[in-house]
């Protein structure tokens, strides 16, 4: 007999991680619902207005439906991962995979996959309801660089997830841990509020992290100030390079086995609660 | 050749010795029971060599390898269960075994398998519905989906009701008859006499007695026959054999003969008219074998 096909391994541990994620309605409100949300929120709160950037005035709508989206790519990989690999690790989901022949490269990218695909589709929805609800329009000149965008930026942000989620230590830390991460810098990376004339180091630490350079850049894509075909290429260096480190760093930090400090057998399920501060 | 060979194999962790220099061999389709009590290093030392865990000293080799070092090939050929590992509760039963499956290279069909572990009627009920129980069954079918050609059992069958376990021996014997190699641990005594051809009692990680169980039987300590001494009764006057000892009114005999013995003390209470308040016979138990050959090895177990 001959092995299954990389592909199809491939295939079958996407197909995995995309079923097991869409039958966890936690994951699933945090990570597409609450975005979409909080978009017609803002659009609510702060609908006619115009919002001024390096790159010039623009509107609030299309804003607010470009760092959204960006945002939902980031939380379906990097927060995603950050919370439940810990968690499958925790529980003996990874040592049980580690039992099987699939190689370890194979497994991994499926996660990666997996959170790729969701993060697709909570962009989709996030444009979708943008166009729709709120005159959003898209230049079809400047889809290249979204997609473009969109694969360096998730590939980035899910393996910088991996990578935090091999040092937490336990799946009780998890979410804490995630969430102080990605928040913070989504105060300072014009995600919730355009920052106009932000303190000296207040620029710095956004533009040092990749998530402000990641969000901008998929902003511009939509940014009607921005002309085709809409790359950010420096911008996306700084994202690249975060996502070498997030590669070198989840190769050796990588575990499988369930951690031995605290009790995970009587741990309460995933506790995601603090998400809800957004 | 031995499908496994252990030449002695330590583990420390920190300060303790959790497998202290352990040796013992498996041949091909032979099924190896590994006893011992909580914390006496059988999943330690399963664990190494199924290659999840790393020895300190000593080599082991399976299936011709050193699992340590071994990869895909090498995890084709084995089946694990693990004494405890979560499984995907979003998933129904065969969706995960397609999933897990899909990995290997000529995996046994799912209706089979789920036929063989009893869970037929539950095939597409979610993980997360099913009992504690009814999870173990699942970790045994995930252990065997790959047609392995040795299976590692970790305590397969804790949790199980009595019928489920008889069930379990079934599809083990069934498996051995296919010529799997099977290398179980377990606490319970009659599981070992059932299923292993061969068995090891570990104990403060090392191998203190090894032997078919009906060898290890023989080790076992007496039964105990016990009861209240009644008052103003003295032990002559039951018959109490010499070897009898009587604490705080409570008579303790240790006996190889317990029916007999039985017979004699009953006989005079009737006569007497007394009744033996808390009369019981205990045979040995797992642990009294344990704490036997424990002490016969010179150290307390565990
Ligand atoms: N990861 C670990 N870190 C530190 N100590 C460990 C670790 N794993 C096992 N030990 C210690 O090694 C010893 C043997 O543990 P092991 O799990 O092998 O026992 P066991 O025979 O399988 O027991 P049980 O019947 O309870 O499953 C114990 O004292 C345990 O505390
Ligand atoms: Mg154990």
């Amino acid at each position: 007999m001959n092995w299954p096909s990389t592909l199809k391994l491939v295939g079958e541990q996407t197909r995995y991680q995309v079923l097991t994620f869409m039958r966890s309605p936690v994951g699933l409100f945090f990570t597409i619902g609450l975005p979409l949300f909080m978009l017609v929120l803002f659009n609510a709160l702060f609908g006619d207005g115009t919002v001024d950037t390096p790159a010039g005035s623009w509107s609030v709508q299309q804003f607010y439906t470009g760092g959204l989206a960006a945002f939902t790519a980031v939380s379906a990989t990097y927060t995603n991962l950050v919370n439940m690999v810990p968690i499958r690790r925790d529980d003996g989901i990874l040592k049980r995979w580690r039992s099987t022949p699939i190689p370890p490269s194979v497994y991994l990218t499926g996660w990666i996959l997996g959170a790729l695909s969701i993060a697709l589709l909570g962009v989709v929805l996030q444009l979708t309801l943008g166009v729709v609800a709120y005159d959003l329009t898209i230049d079809v000149a400047k889809v290249p660089a979204m997609v473009v965008t969109f694969v360096i930026g998730v590939a980035a942000f899910a393996a910088l997830g991996l990578a935090v989620a091999g040092l937490v230590p336990n799946a009780d830390s998890a979410p804490a841990v995630a969430n102080a991460t990605i928040l913070p810098l989504a105060f300072v990376s014009d995600i919730f509020i355009p920052l106009e004339n932000p303190p000296r180091w207040l620029d710095l630490i956004g533009d040092i992290f990749p998530l402000k350079p990641f969000v901008n850049s998929f902003q511009n894509t939509l940014n009607p100030l921005v002309d085709a075909p809409g790359f950010t290429w420096d911008k996306m260096a700084v994202v690249i390079a975060w996502g070498i480190v997030g590669v070198a760093v989840a190769r050796s930090s990588f575990s499988w086995e369930p951690s031995t400090s605290g009790s995970r057998r009587d741990r309460r399920r995933r506790s995601r609660t603090t998400s809800a501060a957004i | 050749m031995a499908v496994v060979e252990v030449r002695d194999l330590r583990k420390r962790y920190g300060d303790i010795d959790a497998v202290a220099g352990v040796s013992f061999e498996i041949a091909a389709g032979e099924v190896y029971g590994l006893l011992g009590q909580n914390g006496a290093g059988k999943s330690t030392t399963v664990e190494i060599l199924e290659g999840h865990r790393r020895a300190t000293a000593g080599s082991v080799s399976v299936l011709g390898n050193d699992p340590a070092q071994s990869g895909r090939e090498f995890r084709d050929r084995i089946g694990i269960v693990l004494q405890s590992s979560g499984v995907e509760q979003q998933l129904t039963i065969r969706e995960a075994l397609r999933f897990y499956g899909s990995c290997y290279r000529d995996p046994r069909p799912i209706d089979d398998v789920v036929e063989m572990v009893g869970l037929t009627e539950k095939i597409d009920a979610r993980i997360g519905t099913l009992s504690g129980g009814q999870r173990r069954r699942i970790d045994l079918a995930l252990g065997i989906i790959g047609r392995p050609e040795l299976l590692f059992l970790d305590e397969p069958t804790t949790g199980f009701d009595p019928v489920a376990r008889r069930e379990s021996w079934k599809l083990v014997q069934r498996l051995c008859e296919g010529g799997t190699t099977v290398l179980l641990t377990t606490h319970y005594l009659d599981e070992a006499e059932h299923l292993a051809d061969r068995v090891g009692v570990l104990a403060g990680g090392r191998l203190i007695a090894e032997g078919t169980p009906d060898e290890l039987m023989a080790a076992a300590p007496d039964a105990t026959i016990s009861f209240e001494l009644p008052a103003a009764t003295s032990s002559d006057e039951l018959r109490i054999p010499s070897t009898a000892s009587i604490e705080a009114g409570v008579v303790r005999i240790e006996t190889e003969f317990p029916t007999a013995v039985l017979a004699e003390i009953t006989a005079a209470a009737v006569e007497r008219g007394v009744e033996l308040v808390g009369l019981s016979v205990r045979r040995p138990s797992l642990e009294d074998v344990f704490l036997q050959l424990g002490n016969d090895s010179g150290e307390a177990p565990g």
